[in-house]
């Protein structure tokens, strides 16, 4: 009897085929932290978003996605740390959420062959897909960023920014020293006078830099700064009478903690958006009733509708349609990273699908081809109503300056594939 | 005036008031270490607590909401509209008191005949355990703290200094925060009261025998268990204060367990046992890396102002091992 059971169990076994690996998305948060208020929104939105695929849908085209989190605290060691403990598991991508962390990674993921995707953030160069084969950007770099804020300055000053002058205070880290090249060679191209102020981690104290911010008065001041130099900024602004309406802070200087501090006197400041803030979307009927009702939430669901809650769903959903594209071109549910790296190359997101996902006119449309890993580079500008409480979207889809971008981000590109020793790829 | 000249004056005066601000978390490490010779690591993270706590109050907010939410699905989040600013200051108080009578029970009473430096540990552990009690505690979300503090530019300063400056020069006024205005106000109160506190009292006598003398002070009869919970109550009460200052600033975040770092020159400058000396050392540090940042600065790329905190520092380091006001220690062999 034994025997003719374990024969029927060989029999069933050799015929279901070997059971398909959970599909192994590792989560960078900071859950700890000076960073943890924006952290923890990010990776409850990120995780959040797969378990809503795997209790709706039953995971990615049948195969359900593990969330695995790895505690960075921001911290550029601690991110290495994560990979090397994570890298062994076939992550399929690798979002570190640093820029340092970002930096880190580069060579070890190219050695590796995992893909790594900094949305919105990181190495800019990395768009260079010809040098960056597993590095992604998308749907747009800081360069863009600072592109993108000047165009909406050009628009608010008919056209002509010749012999205006505009500030950049950052956060003096290589996040924050991101932008200057672009916005010097702006200024060069538009005629605008440029003074970057640094303000040393973690950005509690900036008395100094608003002193000179007064002093110079500059017409536009331009923030790249994150964690608490964000709400300190705000107020010293406010303190100073700054117009608010003409400081706009970098996607990462946008979100419900960055003004709320300042209550009434943060009124009209204006930051870059990647996507849409908000939960006025078909999709969060359905994480009520898969995740948050069913007592599945990352979190305790305060954070939904955030800017940085939806930047983390919005990660998740452009991974998750990167591995459909994967095993869509590799015929195969059973996903390895250079497979996932494919997928993520051949990425294209339209409006009809992003409808279709529940998110209808939430980010912008772009493809990822072989030579432009960055996007479309496109960004919105969204404005703080502190009566109400809500960022406000502003504008439509604002494109950068391809003409002083693309330049810069070859010759950033060319420059480490010298000094890494990569020949570029032939994506003709 | 000349504008230059008058630019100078602004900053050395905004520096200051910065150093008002340091000089408050200086305060905490002081107290403590008078009374115990302990260097308390969790200094700023009290302030941390203590302003979390103060929020929760005035908010109503449902001590470790997240958590049971997280857990049980619940939507537990206010217990009610909260508390009028003065009594949620008070019960603050009062749990920082608590807190002072845990820390006595369950860390300090073992460590009694323990070097400083074991006992400096504890304060580390203590740090890293009260970060992460609070987060559970009252969330880790960036929470406003407005306790009716004025903020922002004095108009009427800028009014009066705009008349100092030349004729047609544009000059539009000298800046004053009004925040930082308030905090040098309580700064000055906080150092009378606790001095009067510390001169006219018999537990101020008290705390100060046992700082001059453990031995000494059990020998006759001051308990040193009771005279911890007192000082570490008056630190807390301290940490509240500058919670207040800095989350006014800030909002309350955990960034601002990262105040500490501001105080360290402040201590190494103004000596770790002298009050009035945390606050001539927050004023020193604070005009002088003011200054440096605003004039030398600029030649170096900027942000320099907190590595320079510590080489003035430790410039008088140099000339004053115990500090500008510290007591001189001389160890006989």
């Amino acid at each position: 009897m034994k025997l003719k059971t374990l024969a029927l169990a060989a029999v069933l076994a050799v015929g279901s085929g070997p059971a398909l690996a959970d599909l192994l998305f590792p989560s960078f948060s900071y859950r700890t932290g000076p960073y943890a208020p924006n952290g923890i929104p990010f990776a409850d939105g990120y995780a959040d978003y797969f378990t809503l695929l795997n209790e709706r849908d039953g995971g990615i085209n049948g195969v359900r996605a593990k969330v695995v989190e790895c505690e960075t605290a921001y911290n550029t060691e601690k991110g290495v740390e994560c990979y090397e403990s994570l890298k062994g598991d076939n992550p399929l991508v690798i979002q570190p959420l640093s820029t340092g962390i970002t930096y880190q990674l580069i060579p070890k993921a190219t050695a590796d062959g995992i893909p790594v995707h900094s949305m919105g953030y990181g190495r800019t160069s990395s768009a260079n897909g010809k040098v960056f084969e597993w590095v992604f950007n998308y749907p747009a770099t800081y360069w863009d960023g600072a592109s993108i804020a000047i165009n909406h300055i050009m628009e608010l000053e008919g056209g002509n920014l010749s012999g205006k002058s505009i500030a950049l205070i950052y956060h003096n880290s290589a996040y924050g020293k991101e932008p200057i090249r672009t916005l010097e060679e702006l200024g060069k191209k538009h005629g605008y006078k440029f003074t970057a102020i640094p303000v040393d981690h973690p950005g509690q104290e900036q008395k100094s830099q608003w002193l000179q911010i007064r002093r110079d008065r500059p017409d536009y001041v331009l923030m790249w700064g994150w964690g608490v130099m964000n709400s300190v900024a705000v107020q010293e602004a406010a303190n100073i009478r700054f117009p608010m309406d003409h400081f706009i802070g970098i996607w990462w200087s946008g979100s419900e903690n960055d003004v709320l501090p300042a209550a009434t006197g943060a009124n009209g400041y204006k930051a870059l958006a990647l996507a849409n803030p908000g939960k006025e979307y078909p999709i969060y009927a359905d994480l009520k009733k898969y995740v948050y009702d069913a007592g599945k939430a990352a979190g305790d669901g305060t954070h939904a509708g955030e800017v940085l809650y939806n930047r983390g769903m919005y990660a998740a959903l452009l991974a998750a349609e990167a591995a459909k594209k994967a095993m869509e071109i590799h015929n195969t549910k059973d996903l390895t990273p250079a497979m996932m790296r494919d997928g993520m190359e051949a990425l294209q997101i339209t409006s009809a699908l992003m409808t279709e996902l529940g998110l209808p006119d939430f980010g912008p449309e772009f493809t990822v081809t072989c030579a432009n890993h960055g996007g479309s580079g496109l960004g919105k500008v969204q404005q703080w109503d502190a009566e109400a409480k809500t960022w406000k979207v502003i504008t439509d889809w604002i494109a950068a300056d391809r003409e002083v971008v693309d330049p810069l981000i070859a010759e950033d590109a060319d420059a480490y594939a010298k000094e890494a020793g990569i020949t570029p790829r032939d994506c003709n | 005036m000349s504008v230059a000249l008058l630019n100078l004056i602004e900053t050395t005066l905004n520096g200051l008031m910065a150093g008002v601000m340091y000089s408050l978390v200086a305060l905490g490490f002081v107290l403590i270490f008078k009374a115990s010779g302990i260097f308390n690591f969790a200094q700023g993270v009290l302030a941390l607590f203590a302003a979390l706590t103060l929020v929760a109050f005035q908010t109503g907010q449902v001590p470790f909401a997240h958590l049971v939410n997280a857990i049980f699905g619940t939507e537990l989040h206010k217990w009610g509209p909260g508390l009028p600013t003065f009594l949620a200051i008070l019960l603050t108080m009062l749990v920082m008191v608590a807190l002072a009578f845990l820390i006595e029970r369950l860390v300090l009473k073992h460590l009694i005949n323990q070097e400083p430096i074991i006992l400096f540990m504890a304060t580390i552990g203590l740090a890293y355990f009260l970060e992460g009690f609070g987060d559970l505690m009252w969330g880790s979300d960036v929470k406003a703290l407005d306790v009716g503090l004025p903020s922002g530019g004095s108009f009427w300063w800028e009014d009066v200094t705009r008349e100092w400056a030349a004729e047609g020069s544009g000059y539009y006024g000298m800046y004053v925060d009004l925040l930082d205005v308030s905090a040098a106000i309580v700064a000055v109160a906080l150092v009378v009261v606790l001095s009067l506190f510390s001169q006219y009292t018999a537990t101020g006598r008290a705390l100060r025998a046992v700082a001059d003398d453990h031995q000494a002070a059990l020998s006759v009869g001051i308990s040193l268990r009771t005279i911890w919970v007192i000082v570490w109550s008056i630190a807390g009460f301290v940490a509240l204060v500058a919670g207040i200052m800095w989350g006014a600033k800030s909002g309350v975040q955990f960034s601002l367990s990262l105040i500490a770092l501001k105080a360290l020159p402040v201590l190494i400058l103004g000596g770790f046992t002298s009050i009035p000396g945390a606050i001539v050392g927050g004023l020193i540090i604070g005009v002088g890396e003011k200054l440096a940042e605003a004039y030398f600065g600029p030649m170096v790329g900027g942000a320099i102002e907190n590595w320079f905190a510590y080489m003035l520092a430790l410039a008088f380091l140099l000339f004053r091992p115990q500090g500008l006001f510290g007591e001189r220690i001389i160890e006989r062999i």
